[in-house]
């Protein structure tokens, strides 16, 4: 690793001004397990790191209006372990516990998980398919920005020089909801996804058709996306042989993913067709179930 | 110049910005138990625990560990002053042996540090808990069963 200034602000503010001393120079540092690994890679040389690991505030997960917010420091051992979210988003502590090893979920963070922007990663895939937003702040702002916005590119937030991710918001799915996370792995538990699907379903009154959906992909693009047009075929329908296959086609004609050792694209093309009828099929049963529960 | 507390003893050491935990723990403080293997988080042979919590010390700044404690495979035994004559090993440790949960050894510093913090964490694991908990820890001999079968005889050593 190259040699850099090493800052340890205790407070959002302070962090915030060292940022903007330094601009496009410095590298936020959390957990360390993506941008440690890239810089001993030398593929990141950053001028100053600035940790944001002992700022005070941004640890909580909490409940508020409507919505569960994740502070950027929270682990994701601590997303996973959550009895709140365990309760309220159980799909997505489900996500957090599919990441990795126990050893590296101690020490990645939500934040760094987003701000990181690699295609590959789960949780972002399963927040978007929420529907959650990203809290960004700056010196002296604030802004909150939907996650279908936040990926540019492969390795490459919307964050401008001198932002820090700060939070990011969930709203909490309506009544008659249900929500999967699917991720196929063909070599170790532990791997990136070769395909991963999050679907989140949400039920007419009479429990039979389909009200909304929200489809998300990831490990198939240089950034997590949404498979709008699949979705687009889902309000009014009934869960059904036929529809699951269409949804899986449309699905397939979004992904546009990389031949590397998890996988031709050809091959992840053909698996995201079917990762995303599974997603679904298991998403329409929790909303299904959901509807049960409140009968 | 960073303080940090590696088995009970504190120590100030000074490192430069881009010196990783493991290389601070092996060079600097010269506790050359913890290992590297893969040099980026996948492996488990650096293995330690940061204030309780197993991490991969390969891809941790020693500027992390400033005011914190850490726990490596040489402070799992009863401590050195607390001892008459022999260390007293950890039931963890004392467990690899009796059961033979180890082959070649390179992997196990991880393996008993990441199997300590188990059983810190589930002093009663079932199989499972022990195969999702253990699964980071890669053992190139390949001897799986043995080391589930180590870590259950030495939780069971704990509740007797």
């Amino acid at each position: 690793m190259n040699a850099f200034d090493y800052r340890a602000p205790r407070a959002v503010d302070e962090a915030l001004a060292i940022l903007q001393e330094y601009g496009d120079d410095a590298r936020v540092i959390a957990g360390g397990t993506a941008l440690v690994t890239m810089m001993r890679q030398r593929l990141v040389r950053p001028g100053c790191l600035v940790s944001v690991r002992d700022v005070q505030g941004l640890g909580r997960i909490e409940a508020t209006n409507g919505s569960v917010r994740l502070g950027a420091l929270v682990t994701h051992r601590e997303a996973e372990v959550s009895p709140l979210l365990m309760d309220r988003l159980p799909v997505l502590s489900e996500t957090f516990r599919r990441v990795g090893t126990i050893r590296i979920r101690h020490m990645a963070t939500v934040g760094g998980a987003l701000a990181h922007a690699d295609p590959n990663q789960d949780p972002p895939v399963t927040l978007m398919a929420l529907d959650a937003s990203v809290e960004i702040r700056r010196a002296g702002g604030r802004r909150e920005l939907p996650l279908t916005e936040f990926f540019r590119d492969y390795y490459e937030p919307a964050l401008e020089s001198g932002e820090l991710v700060t939070a990011v918001t969930v709203p909490l799915p309506p009544a008659r909801s249900g929500a999967s996370f699917v991720k196929f792995l063909p070599r170790t538990a532990d791997d990136y996804a070769t395909v991963a699907v999050a679907v989140t379903v949400t039920l007419e009154s009479d429990g039979e058709r389909c009200r909304e959906a929200r489809i998300a992909l990831g490990s198939v693009a240089t950034t997590p996306l949404r498979g709008r047009a699949a979705e687009a075929l889902l309000p009014g329908a009934r869960l059904g042989e036929s529809l699951v296959r269409a949804v899986g086609e449309a699905a397939k004609r979004a992904a546009d993913p990389l031949d590397d050792h998890r996988g031709s694209a050809a091959y992840k093309r053909e698996m995201t067709a079917v990762m995303v009828g599974r997603a679904l099929t298991q998403a329409w049963a929790d909303a299904q179930r959901a509807v049960r529960e409140t009968q | 110049m960073i303080r940090l507390t590696v088995n009970g003893h504190s120590h100030d050491v000074e490192v430069p910005t881009y010196r990783t935990l493991l290389d601070c723990l092996r060079y600097d403080l010269d506790l050359t138990g913890s290992k590297e293997g893969c040099g980026v988080g996948v492996c488990g042979a650096c293995t330690v625990l940061l204030d309780g919590k197993m991490i991969s010390s390969c891809i941790a700044l020693a500027v992390f560990a400033d005011g914190r404690e850490v726990t490596t495979v040489e402070g799992l035994a009863v401590a050195p002053e607390a001892r008459l004559c022999d260390e007293r090993l950890h039931p963890v440790q004392q467990a690899f042996i009796d059961v033979g949960g180890f082959q070649c050894g390179i992997c196990t510093p991880g393996q008993v540090v990441a199997a300590k913090a188990l059983l810190d964490a589930i002093p009663r694991p079932s199989d499972a808990e022990i195969r999702e908990w253990m699964l980071g820890n890669l053992c190139r001999c390949t001897g799986y069963y043995k080391i589930v079968e180590s870590i259950s005889a030495a939780a069971r050593q704990g509740r007797a």
